[in-house]
């Protein structure tokens, strides 16, 4: 069940050390099992804040998402592109509400999240922090970021958290379409003019290796990630979800007639992946610190949004007291 | 920065002739607002034709930790299923 207020009924007693110690072991046998764990079940309190920090994040990112692609609806080159756009990004905005009502199950209230994102605490996908140049982008974000995404999420359906996976399965399926009609606009680019196919060639320039590391830094690095599998809230490392996005896109990329920015990018025979390039993680840091190209204008753009919006929420509160007032004369 | 506004718990029907399931929940300042935001998050690509919401404070849910001793005595009780009983194959409509 998605609710916070439910959560507040079965708060859990405060254990003894040896009564944690016996919870948390079949708590562990229960994930090992594959059994859900749902939202009024104990779980270790590193459980519930890993997942807290997960979740938000992502609907942060989804949230974000919208305003890169935002950026082109009104000047997408038909009608049929804007009511697409237009439908993508309201899904966006739908993921995000999937994954704060995700979230809300742990105990964290939907204001406290915003707080946390306009205030600069909490962390996005940093690939939202790169700018919309030309419509090229829109087609590259659809299938590049949407992909790698897709391929981020689809084991998280399977993730140990009952709420979480429910909310990815329906994303899952929403995100399907999201790709394919970017790779439908790189297609349309790459078989138009000269300076069309020079256009999908620049915004496949600009968000290769963006997207290459939206799966963040290598397992080396990645201080999470065992903790994350023992937990199943995660299912493959970075590396690994990162190796399969890169030899599914490739080819795409060929059939494109496109050429990916990395020079070093070939086929490797013997491990049958394809092997890359040394990537810039000074850059994916620096963009991470708030340093990227759009960070601050992107934040700005939340708190503006959520500002002005602030006198409609104050007018839906007081209408929803004065019905209730007039109902209850 | 305000507080939330109230949390509704979202049920669809799919289709005609098909129960009400729960599939998440929206903040709303009140009722018809919940079922506006409940259109527009759940139901984008015709998921429903009918839509309840209802208050989550309202919802009285099970103790898990009850949960044995709720459901656990229906566990040994395999007579109430039809197979329990041994019918000969000959014998039809049964």
């Amino acid at each position: 069940m998605y609710t916070q207020a439910l959560d507040s009924h079965g708060k859990e007693p405060v254990a003894a050390v040896s009564e944690d110690g016996r919870l948390a072991a079949r708590f562990q046998a229960r994930v090992d099992a594959e059994e859900k764990i749902e939202p009024k079940d104990w779980m270790p309190e590193a459980y519930r804040q890993t997942l807290m920090r997960q979740i938000s994040q992502h609907a942060h990112s989804e949230i974000v998402g919208m305003l890169p692609e935002g950026n082109w609806i009104t000047r997408a080159p038909s009608l049929r592109r804007k009511v697409v756009l237009i439908a993508k990004v309201q899904d966006e905005g739908g993921h995000g509400m999937y994954l704060y009502s995700a979230a809300e199950t742990l105990g964290v209230s939907r204001a406290q999240m915003f707080a946390q994102l306009l205030s600069g605490t909490a962390k996005y996908s940093s690939i939202f922090n790169y700018p919309t140049l030309t419509w090229a982008d829109v087609g590259a974000i659809g299938w590049l970021v949407d992909g790698a995404a897709i391929m981020n999420q689809i084991p998280i359906c399977r993730c140990s958290y009952g709420p979480y996976a429910r909310a990815m399965v329906r994303i899952c399926k929403e995100e399907s379409f999201h790709q394919r009609q970017g790779f439908e606009i790189m297609l349309t680019l790459a078989r138009g003019s000269p300076a069309q196919r020079a256009m999908a060639q620049d915004a496949l320039n600009r968000w290769w290796w963006p997207s290459i590391m939206m799966f963040g830094p290598s397992d080396a690095d990645s201080k999470h990630t065992a903790q994350s599998m023992r937990w199943k809230i995660k299912r493959f490392s970075n590396d690994e979800l990162r190796q399969k996005f890169i030899d599914v896109t490739v080819p795409q990329a060929r059939f494109l007639g496109l050429t990916v920015p990395d020079p070093a990018l070939a086929w490797n025979e013997a491990t049958q992946h394809y092997d890359i390039g040394p990537i810039d993680w000074n850059e994916f840091h620096q963009v991470l610190r708030g340093n990227g190209p759009c960070n601050r204008e992107r934040l700005e753009a939340r708190r503006q949004a959520y500002e002005a919006g602030e006198w409609v929420r104050e007018a839906a509160a007081a209408h929803a007291r004065k019905q209730q007032a007039r109902v209850a004369a | 920065m305000s507080n939330d506004w109230p949390l509704f718990e979202v049920f669809i029907r799919s289709r005609s002739g098909l129960e009400h399931k729960h599939v998440g929940s929206v903040h709303a300042a009140d009722a018809r607002m919940a079922i506006e935001h409940a259109r527009d998050v759940y139901t984008r690509r015709q998921e429903g034709v009918s839509l309840w919401v209802v208050p989550s404070s309202q919802i009285t849910a099970s103790d898990p930790a009850e949960a044995e001793a709720l459901f656990e005595p229906a566990r040994d009780k395999v007579y109430r299923h039809p197979t329990f009983y041994d019918i000969p194959d000959e014998v039809k409509n049964l």
